[in-house]
């Protein structure tokens, strides 16, 4: 296992979490479409994420069931978005039709 | 335990080797990590969905600042990299650079929670984003900062304490190149911290 945690590699990592950090700063300062943005976004902060727990975790070079106990936080999380989504939009909808109907009746 | 050992030895499949009893000790921290990370998780898509339903949320940019957390990511990045340097010195039974380098972990770690009390006493005296209310539009945005980077500041308190337990330990002699497991649990949980604030500086700072 050693063999796998050279000081270079470790660099390497560090470089591409530098350049990652220093893309996501270029990406996230212009103004444009906050859903692309946020997808761009979260895709490299997984990335990211993903080469911290492959290789300063040492996930790469371990068992299975770790790896598989380190994904379930994620795939519950995920999970989790999709299941809040339908309500989210039943609370946008309830609040505006009000609004609007108040708007109606004060003429 | 090591019948326990014994007995996993027996069911394991031909690609994987058994769990040995020094293993139990990182099996441990990976599972407390996995349920950290659902407590982070939810935090996170709870601040995911109270701002997509509100419709005065501030541009975190420029109520936060992006300079200083990108400062602080780096520093964090820096300080696992410091964290994985201290762990390979350690294997090789190397006592100086693995004290040498968990030393600088410390520091890391410290010098980023500094950075945050600076972050947060500037907000809260000069900018007047305040935990209920703020000038900036909705109210929940202040909450929610405050809740999230708090919960990530404890987790770093507790990794400098963690790891300065190592360090004091190390220079006793207590770890080498045949005991180093209680290096690689804490480096576990350090690296995880790094790892969240790579999300919370996306999530919170940067969309």
């Amino acid at each position: 296992m050693a063999e796998h945690h050279s000081d270079t590699l470790y660099m390497k990592i560090f470089y591409y979490l530098l350049a990652l950090t220093i893309l996501e700063i270029l990406v996230a300062l212009p103004e444009y479409s906050l859903f692309v943005k946020a997808i761009i976004l979260v895709g490299m902060a997984l990335g990211k994420a993903a080469l911290v727990a492959l290789y300063f975790m040492h996930l790469r070079f371990e068992r299975l069931t770790l790896g598989v106990i380190a994904f379930t936080p994620l795939v519950i999380c995920v999970f989790l978005v999709f299941m809040l989504t339908p309500d989210l939009g039943s609370v946008v909808h309830k609040t505006t039709t009000p609004a609007k109907q108040t708007m109606e009746k004060k003429p | 335990m090591s019948e326990a050992a014994a007995m996993h030895a027996g069911h394991a499949g031909a690609n994987e080797s058994p769990l040995t009893p020094e293993s139990w000790g990182k099996l441990g921290m990976w599972i407390f990590l996995a349920g950290d990370a659902m407590s982070f998780g939810t935090l996170l898509a709870a601040y995911g969905g109270v701002r997509y339903g509100t419709v005065d949320w501030p541009k975190p940019y420029d109520v936060l600042g992006i300079w200083l957390t990108a400062a602080m990511t780096l520093l964090l990045i820096v300080s696992s990299v410091w964290m994985v340097k201290g762990l390979a010195a350690i294997q090789r039974n190397d006592q100086a650079n693995f004290r040498k380098f968990i030393g600088l972990t410390v520091l890391g770690g410290f010098v980023f929670l500094l950075c945050q009390a600076y972050e947060w006493y500037k907000l809260i005296s000069h900018d007047g984003l305040g935990f209920v209310n703020n000038p900036y539009g909705a109210s929940l945005f202040g909450t929610t900062f405050y809740v999230i980077t708090g919960f990530h500041g404890m987790h770093v308190t507790g990794g400098v304490i963690y790891l300065l337990c190592i360090l004091l330990r190390g220079m006793t002699g207590a770890y080498s190149a045949d005991n180093y497991h209680a290096v690689e649990i804490a480096g576990l949980y350090w690296h995880f911290v790094d790892l969240v604030w790579i999300m919370v500086f996306t999530f919170v700072y940067l969309i």
